[in-house]
């Protein structure tokens, strides 16, 4: 069973846990379904949500899922706090530890921030994307919205496509979905793939036709506004051309490929607006709603070794 | 009045050679070496005090180039107290100081200033480097001749390359025409800019900012170009890549006046050591492959590698326990250069002779110091250790004010028994007990 601590990457995860917490999320996305979507599993508990870097939707996700499950939840928007007055993570966290949180969701522009913090804090934490390192709940949500649509989570081909090399997002897929036995192909243009991308277990393509070839899954990722004008990729446009998923690049996939997205969308950029909004086609908004399904399972989880842990000290 | 070491295994780098001997010392210099001391009581009877080595090994002492003294700037990080004691126990007799303080070392007062307080305090020598360009900003020369009136032994702005070749090619061009030594350590700064690892499948799983090992080599081959251009005394120090290696290996054949220095992190750890975002693994460069690693090793073997480093940077808790991004880097080595690098001798990578040629010969050599040497008429000093001791390493237990070793809680093998500058011990007997 699931045996761990905190929520730091998929990196710790095996196939099982990865398991326990998906069989627990379909659970919950057909309570989030009823007209009471209430259950205790975080009664008494506190959750703090400490957001380093604007987020919206994710830090809505967090919140919902631990009041649902009956958490104290507070949100603390840290971009525009005491870190502009020069306190760091840490005394940050030593400050909120003080609190006796039981539950720390942290999203942070540093790779390690969050095993940084797990390292000084006793309680859960959970990695709520980390720079460019890891978003587990992220390829958790993404898991399920896709072994809801395809039945399976096994032997699909599964194109990720776009700034590999910035996202945090694309890691963590390409860990949960090999984890898996997926064939993962990464398709982008390689100033924006990772260095030895190969070696990490996956196919690399620079082009689209090529590498959405038969494919069951296209994820598009966000391309980073600032990483649009010269630097990584000639201009918008020619990117829109090459890399931009439309009708015509997404006929290379098999007629039954699903579409996902993790928001936000650059629409007319990485992803032609009548496809994302194509119901045949696109899981966008059954991504958004397995979210907070899978980070209620995430938490639950993280909980019921917490209790039994202070049970057991 | 004259001291005696008797029962040693005599590190000769020069001979390269390892003996069993004694060692005579007089007025702070060797002034005879005792081959095999059976039967030669005769000799004992005349020395005033006699000490028994036990067999260990007795080599000359270390002459570490580029050690960070936080004085002047940052005294709360290191001290001339603090280093020096950590010198003397990790058997470094001569500090070579970096400029790289704040403010940097680029004047002849402040030089001044470092030597009388390396004077008064510290129990080894102390030799400071200044800075080559004002401020380390890479713009405007520094006073190279009154700096080196005022002793500066090499001119280096450290981990800050000058990017304008004209200002690098005019201060180098200068430098030589007063015979000083320039050292420089290679990187492409375009290149390597933000980076705190190196690129490879680490760097990607981690998400960390990345550089390519070829930033070093593009650095290095500038630099080479512009010695060839300018005939300067050139030391291409820090170097961690075999991308880097065949340029110097061109550079040497070619009877540049170059020579090349590694520092003990990059011949003892890779890129994998810093694992979950252990900032005490953050050093500059970073750390590389395990493939880089072996082959630096094996230059230093060859001797195209000729220096064995510290490059000690000592840094205090608050600059290392942030995001592995935003961490400082560097890692205090004083007291760990001679255990971690007979790791190497323990792996039967270097023998004893070839281990000391890099880190007390040549750098004694390059700097023409006379120390380094286990012959008659050389200054004594000295390091006796046992290179089997073992023990776990505590970073609490070290004597550097600040405790960044990548080394804390490893096994280590090797411990300095004793550290004689000039004759006289300012390590040993009961010292260890703290260590």
């Amino acid at each position: 069973m699931f045996a761990h601590r905190h929520l730091l990457g998929i990196e710790g995860l095996a196939r099982s846990d990865i398991e326990a917490i998906l069989d627990l999320a379909e659970i919950y996305a057909d309570l989030n379904r009823r007209p009471d979507k209430h259950a205790d599993a975080l009664k008494g508990l506190t959750q703090i949500n400490m957001f380093f870097e604007a987020s919206t939707r994710t830090q809505a996700s967090f919140e919902l899922a631990g009041k649902r499950l009956g958490a104290d939840v507070m949100n603390m928007s840290v971009a525009q706090s005491s870190v502009k007055k020069g306190e760091t993570l840490i005394d940050t966290a030593l400050t909120l530890n003080a609190m006796h949180p039981d539950l720390l969701v942290i999203r942070h522009p540093s790779s390690g921030a969050a095993h940084l913090l797990a390292q000084k804090v006793n309680c859960a934490v959970l990695n709520a994307g980390d720079g460019r390192h890891e978003h587990p709940t992220q390829a958790l949500l993404d898991a399920l919205t896709i072994r809801r649509a395809k039945g399976t989570l096994h032997r699909l081909n599964v194109a990720i496509c776009g700034d590999i090399a910035h996202s945090r997002v694309a890691r963590s897929n390409i860990l949960l979905l090999g984890r898996m036995e997926n064939r993962v192909r990464l398709v982008g243009p390689p100033t924006l793939m990772p260095a030895r991308a190969a070696e990490l277990g996956v196919e690399v393509y620079d082009d689209m036709a090529e590498g959405l070839d038969g494919v069951d899954v296209v994820m598009m990722l966000r391309l980073q506004k600032e990483r649009m004008d010269g630097g990584f990729i000639p201009s918008e446009r020619e990117y829109f051309h090459r890399y931009g998923l439309d009708a015509e690049k997404l006929a290379y996939a098999k007629p039954d490929a699903i579409v996902m997205h993790p928001g936000p969308m650059n629409r007319g950029v990485e992803i032609d607006g009548t496809i994302a909004d194509d119901i045949n086609r696109s899981v966008i908004q059954e991504q958004v709603e397995m979210g907070v399904a899978v980070r209620m399972a995430a938490m639950d989880l993280l909980a019921r070794n917490l209790r039994e842990a202070r049970a057991g000290a | 009045m004259t001291l005696l070491l008797t029962n040693a295994i005599l590190i000769d780098p020069e001979a390269g050679t390892e003996t069993r001997g004694a060692l005579r010392i007089a007025e702070g210099v060797i002034t005879e070496v005792i081959p095999d001391e059976g039967g030669s009581a005769r000799q004992m009877i005349r020395a005033r005090e006699v000490i028994d080595c036990g067999g260990l090994h007795l080599a000359p002492g270390i002459v570490d180039i580029g050690v960070k003294v936080c004085e002047p700037g940052e005294r709360h990080k290191e001290s001339f107290r603090t280093a020096g004691a950590a010198a003397a126990a990790g058997g470094v007799t001569t500090m070579v100081t970096r400029p790289d303080t704040k403010p940097a070392i680029d004047n002849p007062e402040t030089l001044e200033f470092v030597a009388r307080r390396a004077r008064e305090i510290a129990p080894v020598r102390v030799l400071p480097m200044a800075a080559l360009t004002k401020g380390r900003a890479g713009r405007e020369m520094v006073e190279i001749g009154f700096l080196k009136d005022a002793g500066a032994v090499a001119f280096t702005d450290c981990d800050h390359v000058v990017t304008d070749t004209k200002v690098l090619s005019r201060a180098l061009t200068y430098a030589r025409s007063l015979g000083v030594l320039v050292i420089g350590h290679p990187q492409e700064p375009g290149l390597s800019e933000g980076a705190s690892v190196t690129s490879g499948k680490f760097a990607s799983l981690r998400g960390l900012p990345a550089v390519s090992p070829m930033a070093e080599r593009l650095g290095l081959e500038r630099d080479l170009a512009i010695v060839e251009m300018t005939g300067a005394i050139y030391h291409a120090d820090n170097l961690s890549t075999a991308a880097a290696l065949p340029a110097l290996e061109r550079a040497k054949a070619a009877g540049l006046n170059v020579t090349a220095g590694v520092n003990i992190h990059h011949l003892t750890l890779n890129e994998l050591d810093v694992g979950d975002y252990r900032t005490f693994f953050k050093v500059k460069p970073p750390l590389r492959s395990e493939t880089d690693r072996t082959a630096m090793v094996e230059a230093v073997a060859s001797g195209l590698i000729d220096i064995i480093s510290s490059m000690h940077t000592p840094q205090d808790e608050e600059s290392k326990r942030l995001p592995f991004e935003q961490a400082a880097s560097g890692a205090v080595a004083l007291e760990t250069l001679l255990p971690a690098a007979l790791r190497l001798w323990h792996a039967g990578a270097l023998d004893m002779a070839t281990l000391f040629r890099a880190l007390s010969l040549n750098p004694s050599r390059r700097l023409g110091l006379g120390t380094g040497r286990l012959v008659s008429g050389a200054p004594a000093d000295l390091v006796l250790f046992d290179p089997h001791a073992p023990y776990v390493m505590d970073r609490s237990n070290l004597r550097s004010k600040s405790k960044n070793t990548p080394f804390d809680e490893q096994r280590m093998q090797g411990k300095v028994r004793m550290t004689f500058v000039a004759g006289r011990m300012v390590f040993g007997a009961g010292q260890e007990a703290a260590a």
